[in-house]
């Protein structure tokens, strides 16, 4: 009989005492690194040319862009891990969503705030119900939705389905949000990095807004990992107490500590 | 407000809510390890390591 | 199918309200705004399709947690999930809105031009008004249907399905209200926003449906 095969991927994952093993000697590396991106990204958009229209005020694009990129990778993210709870049954999918949830409202609101801030200079208007904004902030409406829905729940195991199905629903909104610029007559300008035709910012400019949105994507995987650490040792916690309940002589309970692991 | 307001303002926004993410994640982090810790020492062992 | 929608608009009716009180609070909603927004008749003439949605959306919204409820309380729900295989899910939760609709959607549709009058809308305005929120409202239920689905097992789901909806029903509204104002206001076109709100209700009708299809097999475990 054959050795069992390890699992690759995301399988190797699967195990969340594998998972902490891992993110624990990643971690510090994603800090590091995320640190040394944003800064270099945003010292070089500072000293980044001034838009001949816009003047000092297109430095909000390296802040406001790479923000709403991550809002939507993040849904993404969540999407691909309501998968991962409903089709794979990987038991730390669920854990995914709930540490990604938060992040990604955060990133939607730092989106929806500095475009506000740059509206007003720029259009005139702190805020104007047009396509683009309005589906940026029915995005922002779903996170909290689900954010709202899993903590409605007690058992962290029944909430995760739900959660999981009010995810993928929402996942039309990204396409919309994407292609909102093109699909309506909107006052937020069309595309000019991800374009079929290539990018149409200068190159002085584009590279600091890369780095940038590279810098915020480690910074997400970073926050998010510890996160996910964060909610493996509570629920550890959790299950830890509901057998510390009992008389130390009697023999060890079937003490649940990875949630979904015993279905 | 001069432009060089808004733009100030806007990076001093990012910070903050970024800023405040990582905060609060240690916080979190610091706060379930010290609770594992404190139940470790109270001799309360996990299922794989009892036997 | 059928029968499934007669048995729900039999149970609707008989447990009594939810028409009566969904109407009731487009009536509030109604009410209250030229309080709010004082007597001048021109404005609430200009805003009042916006009002009539708005109240009808918040009554719809509030309503959702009865689709599921009475069948849940009572185990009928068991039952048709357990009878997938006869009838698939998708088509008794399309049954159960069907008859959800009748009973909530259709009352407010009903009452949309009577309250028109009390914000002095003239009479293509309401006409609009009420075609709009006949083929809105369906909408509204379909995707609620999904919201009530993942919320079923909670025992005060009503507000966190109506936060959870809006999000989604947002398009319905904004292409609802478009349509009924192109009615009145010249250069603005009718018949767009409303063939986007048609559209919008015909793929809500499929997706609603299919996830709370989904959603009510994982409440079985």
């Amino acid at each position: 009989m054959s050795a069992p095969r390890k699992p690759s991927g995301f399988g190797a994952l699967a195990n969340p005492t594998r998972f902490m093993a891992l993110s624990a000697k990643i971690l510090p590396w994603l800090w590091g690194i995320a640190s040394l991106l944003i800064g270099v990204g945003l010292l070089w958009a500072w000293n980044a040319p001034e838009d001949y229209q816009q003047g000092i005020t297109v430095r909000i694009m390296y802040v406001h862009v790479p923000s709403a990129w991550m809002a939507m990778f993040i849904y993404m993210v969540l999407a691909v891990s309501a998968l991962g709870v409903l089709i794979w049954r990987h038991p730390l999918a669920d854990v995914s969503i709930r540490a990604a949830v938060p992040l990604g409202a955060a990133f939607t609101l730092i989106c929806l705030i500095t475009g506000s801030l740059w509206g007003r200079p720029m259009w005139g208007t702190w805020w104007v119900w047009d396509a683009r904004l309005t589906s940026v902030f029915v995005l922002f409406l779903m996170y909290l939705g689900i954010f709202a829905l899993q903590r409605a729940m007690d058992d962290p195991v029944k909430a995760a389905r739900p959660a999981a199905i009010l995810v993928l629903v929402g996942v039309i909104n990204i396409p919309i949000i994407r292609f909102s610029v093109d699909w309506w007559n909107t006052l937020h300008q069309p595309a000019s990095v991800i374009r079929f035709d290539g990018p149409t910012i200068h190159p002085t400019m584009l590279w600091p807004l890369l780095i940038c949105g590279i810098g915020f994507t480690v910074l997400f995987f970073a926050m998010h990992m510890l996160g996910m650490r964060n909610i493996v040792r509570r629920r550890r916690v959790e299950g830890l107490r509901r057998a510390g309940t009992r008389d130390a002589t009697a023999k060890p309970m079937r003490v649940i500590v990875e949630e979904g692991g015993t279905s | 407000m001069s432009h060089m307001t808004f733009v100030l303002l806007s990076y001093g926004i990012t910070i903050l809510i970024l800023g405040g993410l990582v905060a609060w994640l240690w916080l979190d982090a610091s706060a379930t390890r010290a609770d594992l810790a404190r139940l470790e020492t109270q001799g309360v062992k996990r299922r794989s390591e009892v036997s | 199918m059928i029968a499934l929608i007669i048995r729900d608009v039999r149970l609707g009716i008989r447990s009594g309200g939810s028409g009566l009180i969904g109407v009731l609070f487009f009536l509030s909603v109604v009410a209250v705004t030229p309080f709010a927004i004082g007597p001048d008749l021109n404005l609430l003439a200009q805003i009042g399709p916006a009002i009539l949605w708005i109240g009808a959306l918040l009554a719809s919204l509030l309503g959702l947690d009865r689709l599921f409820q009475i069948d849940l309380e009572d185990g009928s729900l068991d039952v048709l999930v357990l009878a997938r295989h006869d009838q698939p899910l998708a088509l008794t939760v399309f049954s159960k809105c069907v008859a959800h609709w009748l009973i909530t959607g259709l009352p407010l549709v009903i009452a949309a031009p009577l309250f028109g009058i009390l914000l002095n809308m003239p009479l293509e305005a309401t006409a609009a008004t009420t075609a709009t929120l006949l083929m809105g409202t369906p909408a509204i239920t379909f995707i609620g249907a999904m919201g009530a689905s993942v919320t079923a097992t909670l025992p005060r789901g009503g507000l966190l399905v109506s936060v959870i909806v809006l999000p989604f029903v947002i398009p319905v509204l904004i292409f609802g209200v478009q349509a009924a104002l192109g009615a009145t206001l010249a250069g603005v076109p009718f018949m767009q926003p409303f063939l986007f709100l048609c559209a919008t209700t015909l793929f809500f009708c499929v997706l609603g449906p299919l996830s709370a299809g989904y959603a009510l097999r994982q409440l079985e475990g």
